[in-house]
C-alpha cells in the first residue's frame, strides 16, 4: 500500500521481526538449557552436552509420563474429531434454534480460564460420583479440543462448493457414498490439521489436567511441574520441557502447512 | 453409475458393486439408500444426526460441570473441616466479600488482566498491520503461521522458560541486560502478556485482511494522511477484532495460576487462591472460581453489540 510512509514501513518491519523473535526466544532458551553441562537454570550455560537427553530417555518417571500423555492426547483427539466434525456440519449447514449458543459453548472451554474448566469438571465428576481416572482425563481434554477441530472443519466446509455433493447425488450416489467418496476426501486435510492441533493442545495442557487426572499417574507437563523444585532433576526437566515443546509445536506447524493458515483461531473469522 | 467414479481415489469397492449390471441390489446398499432417501426428505433428521452428539457432550459434561461448580460454591465445610455440608448457603461468598485479603487479590487479578490486555493490544496492532498490509503478499500466510504456532502448544514450557529468563540473579535478563524485574507482580504481567499475545495478533490480523485496500486508498485520496487513516478508518473497523482478542487475553489472565506459581514469587491471584484451597476447601475454592466466570459473563454481555462474538 503506497500511503504508508517509508519510515513507518521500515519501522513496522523492524518491529514485526523483533516481536516474532521475542515470541520464539523463550522456547529457544529452554532448548539451550537442555544441552547445558551445568545443572541449574543459571545463564550463561556452562558447556554443551547431550548426556541429559540420553539420561532422560532412561528416566522411568518421564517415560511413563510420556506414555500417559500420548495415550490421553490420542484418545482425546479421536473424540474431538468426531464431535468437532459433527458440530461443524450442524453449524455450517443448518440454521436452527440455539445455533449461536452452541458456537459459544464450543469455544467456552478454551475461552474461560483453565482453572474454571478444571475445577468445574472436578466438581461435576465428584457430584456424579465418578472416580478420577485416565477416562476422566480423556473426557476433559476432548472437551477443550473439540473447538480446534470444529474451527478447521467449519473453515473447510465454508469454502467447499455444494456443487460437487449435488453432482454426486444427481449421479445416483446415496448419502453414505457421497460422504465417503466426495465430502470426506475434500475435508481430509482439514481433519488432519484439526487433529494435529488437538494433539498439540492436549499434549501440553496442564491446568485442566491437574484437576481431572487420577492420583497415581502423571502426564509429561505434570511431571515437569512436580519435578521443577527438585534440584537434582533440573537438567532432566529441561530436556522433558524441550521435548514437550517439540511434540506440541511440530504438529501445530504441520497443521499450518496443511491448511495454509486458514484454520485455527482465525478459521471462523474468514 | 455410482459415486465411486467421480474422481474418487481408489476407495473400497462399493458394497453393491458398480451399477450398470442387473437388477439385484445388495441388501446393505438397499438399506443405505432407504436411509439416504429418508434423510433427503427430512432435513430435521439430518440436523438431529449431527447436532445431538456435540450438544449432549457439551451440555452434559461442560455445562453440567459449570452448574455443579456453581452449586458447590454454596455448600460449606463442616465444623472440623473433614467433609462438605451439602446445604445451600452464602457463607463462602460472605467470606470473600468480608475478608480484605480476598478482595485485594480479586482486584489485583482484575488489574493484571486489564493491564495484560492493554499491553497486548498495543503490541499486536503494529505487527498485525505489518503482516496484513505492509509485508509482501507471499510472506503474509507464513508470518501469520509463525504467530499461530506458539499459540496452540507449549503453554507450560513457555511459562517455564520465563523462569529461566526472569531469575535474579542468574536469569538470562539479569546476566545479559543487567537488569530483571525478577519473580513478582511485574514478572506475572510480562509473562501473561507474552503468553496471550498471539490470541490478540490473530483476530486483528484477520480483521485487517478483511479490510479492503481500496478503503485505505479512498481515505488517502480524500486527503487523509497515514495517521488520520489509521484513526478514522482502520481502528474503528478493527474494534470487533480487538474485543475478540481481549476476550481471550482478559479471561485467560483472570484465571491463570501456573505462570503465577512459576514467576510470581509471593504474588497471589484468584487462580492461585483457588488452586491452594481446592483440596482443603472445595466449596470455598468453587466460590472464588465463580468470580472470574461472573466477570467474564458481564464482559461477554457487554461486548455482545460489538459483534466481537462472531470473531472468537
Amino acid at each position: 500500500m503506497s500511503s504508508v510512509p517509508a519510515g513507518v514501513r521500515w519501522g513496522l518491519r523492524a518491529y514485526a521481526w523483533l516481536v516474532l523473535g521475542l515470541l520464539y526466544a523463550p522456547l529457544l532458551v529452554v532448548a539451550v538449557f537442555s544441552f547445558n553441562t551445568g545443572t541449574s537454570l543459571a545463564w550463561p550455560p556452562k558447556g554443551f552436552t547431550g548426556s541429559w537427553w540420553a539420561e532422560a530417555v532412561h528416566n522411568d518417571g518421564a517415560r511413563e509420563a510420556l506414555l500417559v500423555s500420548l495415550r490421553t492426547a490420542a484418545l482425546a483427539t479421536l473424540v474431538a474429531l468426531v464431535l468437532g466434525t459433527c458440530a461443524a456440519f450442524a453449524i455450517q449447514r443448518f440454521r436452527f434454534f440455539g445455533r449461536e449458543p452452541l458456537s459459544l459453548m464450543l469455544v467456552l472451554p478454551i475461552a474461560l480460564p483453565g482453572i474454571v474448566t478444571g475445577i468445574a469438571l472436578n466438581a461435576g465428576l465428584q457430584r456424579a460420583g465418578i472416580q478420577l481416572g485416565i477416562l476422566t482425563l480423556v473426557v476433559a481434554h476432548a472437551t477443550f479440543c473439540i473447538v480446534v477441530v470444529f474451527n478447521n472443519v467449519v473453515a473447510r466446509l465454508r469454502r467447499m462448493s455444494p456443487n460437487l455433493e449435488e453432482a454426486s447425488a444427481d449421479l445416483g450416489a446415496h448419502r453414505g457414498q457421497t460422504f465417503l467418496y466426495v465430502t470426506f476426501p475434500l475435508m481430509r486435510s482439514a481433519l488432519v490439521a484439526g487433529g494435529l492441533l488437538a494433539l498439540g493442545l492436549s499434549f501440553d495442557e496442564i491446568v485442566v489436567t491437574t484437576f481431572t487426572a487420577p492420583a497415581g499417574s502423571e502426564t509429561l507437563p505434570q511431571w515437569i511441574l512436580n519435578n521443577l523444585n527438585r534440584g537434582e532433576q533440573q537438567p532432566i526437566v529441561n530436556v522433558v520441557a524441550t521435548a514437550v515443546m517439540l511434540l506440541s509445536v511440530i504438529p501445530v506447524w504441520l497443521a499450518q502447512r496443511l491448511t495454509g493458515g486458514s484454520g485455527g483461531l482465525t478459521g471462523r473469522s474468514r | 453409475m455410482t459415486a465411486s467414479t467421480i474422481g474418487a481415489p481408489a476407495g473400497p469397492p462399493d458394497p453393491a458393486g458398480p451399477g450398470g449390471g442387473g437388477p439385484p441390489v445388495g441388501m446393505r446398499d438397499g438399506r443405505a439408500r432407504q436411509v439416504s432417501r429418508m434423510l433427503d426428505r427430512h432435513p430435521r433428521a439430518r440436523l438431529f444426526g449431527v447436532l445431538t452428539w456435540p450438544t449432549v457432550w457439551l451440555l452434559l459434561i461442560y455445562v453440567g460441570s459449570l452448574v455443579a461448580l456453581f452449586v458447590t460454591s454454596f455448600y460449606r465445610l463442616n465444623e472440623d473441616g473433614t467433609g462438605i455440608v451439602k446445604e445451600l448457603g452464602v457463607s463462602n461468598y460472605r467470606q470473600l466479600i468480608d475478608t480484605d485479603t480476598y478482595r485485594t487479590i480479586a482486584l489485583r487479578t482484575l488489574w493484571i488482566a486489564v493491564l495484560v490486555t492493554v499491553i497486548d493490544v498495543a503490541l499486536a496492532l503494529p505487527i498485525a498491520y505489518y503482516i496484513a498490509k505492509v509485508a509482501k503478499p507471499r510472506w503474509r500466510p507464513l508470518l501469520a503461521a509463525a504467530v499461530l504456532v506458539p499459540l496452540w502448544g507449549s503453554y507450560l514450557v513457555k511459562a517455564f522458560a520465563w523462569r529461566a529468563i526472569l531469575g535474579d540473579p542468574g536469569g538470562v535478563l539479569a546476566e545479559t541486560v543487567g537488569t530483571s524485574p525478577g519473580y513478582g507482580l511485574t514478572g506475572v504481567v510480562v509473562v501473561l502478556a507474552y503468553l496471550w499475545l498471539p490470541y490478540m495478533i490473530l483476530p486483528i490480523y484477520a480483521g485487517l485482511e478483511r479490510l479492503p485496500d481500496s478503503l485505505l486508498d479512498a481515505s488517502g485520496d480524500l486527503g487523509a494522511g497515514f495517521v488520520r487513516t489509521l484513526r478514522s478508518v482502520v481502528i474503528p473497523v478493527l474494534v470487533p477484532s480487538i474485543v475478540a482478542g481481549a476476550v481471550f487475553t482478559f479471561s485467560l489472565s483472570l484465571g491463570d495460576y501456573i505462570a503465577v506459581q512459576l514467576v510470581g514469587g509471593p504474588t497471589q491471584t484468584i487462580g492461585s487462591v483457588v488452586y491452594a484451597n481446592f483440596t482443603a476447601d472445595l466449596p470455598f475454592a468453587a466460590a472464588y472460581a465463580v468470580v472470574p466466570v461472573v466477570i467474564m459473563v458481564v464482559f461477554l454481555l457487554g461486548i455482545r453489540r460489538t459483534g466481537a462474538l462472531d470473531n472468537l
